[in-house]
């Protein structure tokens, strides 16, 4: 009796620090977001006004005299290139994070895996190359189909990776299950592991959106930028488009004082949007596993 | 009866075509038909032996029960039976598995076709989780595009009250299939088997997580379904295999040590190690 009272009180112990370590580990981690969240909503605060979201920018003269501007534009062609990203990515990441998962043995799957390693460890900004080299240079011009097609790239080998785990996790008998009642491959595929990994799927596109959302540098030189809302809104796709990541930093590295504050308006508009991303895919994931 | 003699495995002579093909050459005078048969069928995990050299009949309105100590092949013979090997990589059939005289194993056989004429019960249940009830009994159908509502009302139904889990869930169709306990899960595998009407059954220990009552409507259920079906089922329950049927294979580390009627087998076993094992000298 005596030796389990003082087993059990050593295991409080170690709970206890354990716990400890937990908290402490979640604050180092917490502090720098809440850091970089103060810094930025206490900058840009001012900044954010009825015209800076309906007002495009125009130029810096704009700003200095005190006339309206804004980044309407800007959230904008954000919305529109972060989707066509979106859909340029989501059918060809699920599609090839299906490959991976349910065709194993297939030829052309270590090909595609390799593909797929390589792209995900390839620097955004190469990423931004390609799509110019693909895109920009047979179009002539700058666009947002490009910068779309550039953050496509961002996100497809993150798709695909969550998708082939979330297909995995799915256990082997399922498939078994599906087959031994006479239906095809891509029908049990399609479904019945699909709808049942189905959390698993979103939440891998909201973190690879989530991911694309914040990337600057495959922008420059695909959508390019632009201070001026296009005629319609087509021309967004079709020609030169600002987005939120790359403004912030065009307005970041400007010499305007007024510019700076739009900057950190920008940062905060950006951060929320990643946030309410990742937030999502986060409630999604506890849904999953309560 | 003297044929079920020619056909209980014998080692020293494999080339025992003479005996099904016989019953199944149609005289007109047997009492039944060998639906499926295996010839020499051997499959192998690499280098591990699941099943080696088997040779069986499945007749057609008969009940043929797989027994044997754990390990010894039986949901490994059972799985080659409908092709369920196809996705397991390391999994390598040989021999013939024939179905009405066809092999299913040829080379333009379509797996689909075949699946769909002999239905599985798993070992474990194999629900899918988030379908609904009604969905899962009726995924055979509905999934290759039958949209008659009525059609798969009845089916649904039909399949759940012979799985004995209607009165249990006719009023939460649409709940996930999930939800269910284990029991229930398998016995909404054993419906949505029933739902695409098979022409033979497969049922791997159908009964292992079921209690007693459950158990004996599923015992029930055989009893009914084999006046159209041919089915095996593996067992180890030897009062199970005993009482639902006819035929009985003992497999001892993946040899088909003895076949023959289920009364035989029980009463006068030929072999020594069917005998012990059916005593429960072990096993
Ligand atoms: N996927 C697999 N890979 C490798 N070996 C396997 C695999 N499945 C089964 N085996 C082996 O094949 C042999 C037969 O297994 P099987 O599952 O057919 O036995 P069983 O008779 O159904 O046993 P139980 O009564 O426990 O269900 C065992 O030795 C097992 O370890
Ligand atoms: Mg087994």
């Amino acid at each position: 009796m005596i030796q389990g009272t003082k087993s059990i009180n050593r295991r409080r112990i170690n709970d206890r620090i354990m716990f400890g370590l937990l908290v402490l580990s979640t604050v180092v981690v917490m502090t720098p977001l809440l850091i970089i969240i103060g810094y930025v909503v206490i900058n840009g605060f001012n900044a954010l006004s009825i015209d800076f979201f309906t007002q495009e920018l125009g130029s810096p003269a704009r700003a200095m005299q005190g006339r309206p501007t804004g980044l309407m534009h800007t959230m904008l062609g954000t919305i529109v290139v972060d989707f066509m990203a979106l859909i340029i990515a989501v059918p060809i990441g699920i599609g090839a994070g299906i490959m991976l998962s349910e065709y194993p043995d297939h030829k052309l799957n270590p090909v595609l895996r390799i593909m797929n390693d390589t792209l995900n460890g390839m620097p955004a900004i190469l990423k931004g190359m390609l799509a110019f080299v693909l895109v920009v240079k047979p179009m002539g011009t700058f666009s947002g189909l490009a910068g779309g097609v550039a953050l496509a790239f961002v996100m497809i080998p993150i798709v695909a990776r969550t998708t082939e785990s979330a297909l995995m996790a799915i256990p082997w008998a399922i498939r078994e299950a599906g087959l031994a009642i006479g239906l095809p491959r891509w029908r049990v595929v399609l479904s019945t592991v699909m709808p049942a990994a189905k959390t698993g799927l979103v939440t891998g596109v909201l973190i690879a959106f989530a991911r694309a959302a914040g990337e600057a540098a495959p922008l420059v030189f695909t959508s390019f930028g632009n201070n001026y809302m296009p005629r319609n809104w087509t021309g967004m796709i079709w020609g030169p488009v600002d987005t939120l990541p790359q403004r912030l930093y065009s307005l970041a590295i400007s010499p305007y004082k007024e510019w700076h504050t739009m900057g950190w308006a920008a940062g905060i508009v950006l951060l929320t949007f990643v946030i309410i991303l990742f937030v999502a895919a986060r409630l999604l994931t506890r849904k999953k596993n309560s | 009866m003297n044929f079920i003699t020619n056909i209980k495995k014998n080692k020293k002579e494999p080339t025992e075509k003479t005996s099904t093909s016989a019953i199944a050459g149609g005289e007109g005078v047997h009492p039944h038909d060998v639906r499926m048969e295996t010839k020499n069928l051997s499959v192998m995990y690499g280098k591990t032996v699941g099943v080696k050299n088997v040779s069986l009949p499945v007749y057609n309105e008969k009940v043929t029960a797989f027994i044997g100590p754990s390990g010894c092949g039986k949901t490994t013979f059972l799985r080659a039976l409908n092709r369920m090997h196809d996705l397991t990589r390391e999994a390598v059939v040989t021999g013939e598995v024939l179905l009405d005289g066809l092999d299913i194993y040829a080379p333009k056989v379509n797996p689909v076709t075949i699946r769909r004429k002999i239905g599985m019960v798993f070992q474990k249940p194999t629900p899918f989780p988030t379908m609904s009830i009604y969905n899962n009994v009726v995924a055979g159908l509905k999934l290759v595009g039958i949209r008659d509502r009525k059609l798969l009302d009845e089916v649904c139904e039909k399949a759940l009250q012979q799985a004995a889990l209607w009165n249990e869930v006719k009023d939460r169709l649409n709940t996930p299939g999930g939800s269910l306990s284990g029991g229930q899960q398998q016995r909404l595998s054993i419906a949505r088997a029933l739902a695409i009407e098979p022409e033979v059954l497969l049922m791997d220990e159908p009964t292992s997580s079921l209690d007693p009552l459950s158990s004996a409507k599923i015992e029930e259920l055989i009893h009914d379904l084999k006046t159209k079906y041919a089915i095996a089922i593996v067992t180890h329950n030897m009062q199970q295999a005993a009482r639902v049927s006819d035929y009985t294979a003992f497999f001892y580390v993946g040899n088909l040590v003895e076949f023959d009627e289920t009364k035989k087998i029980f009463t006068n076993p030929s072999n020594e190690q069917t005998e012990n094992y059916i005593s429960g000298k072990f096993g």
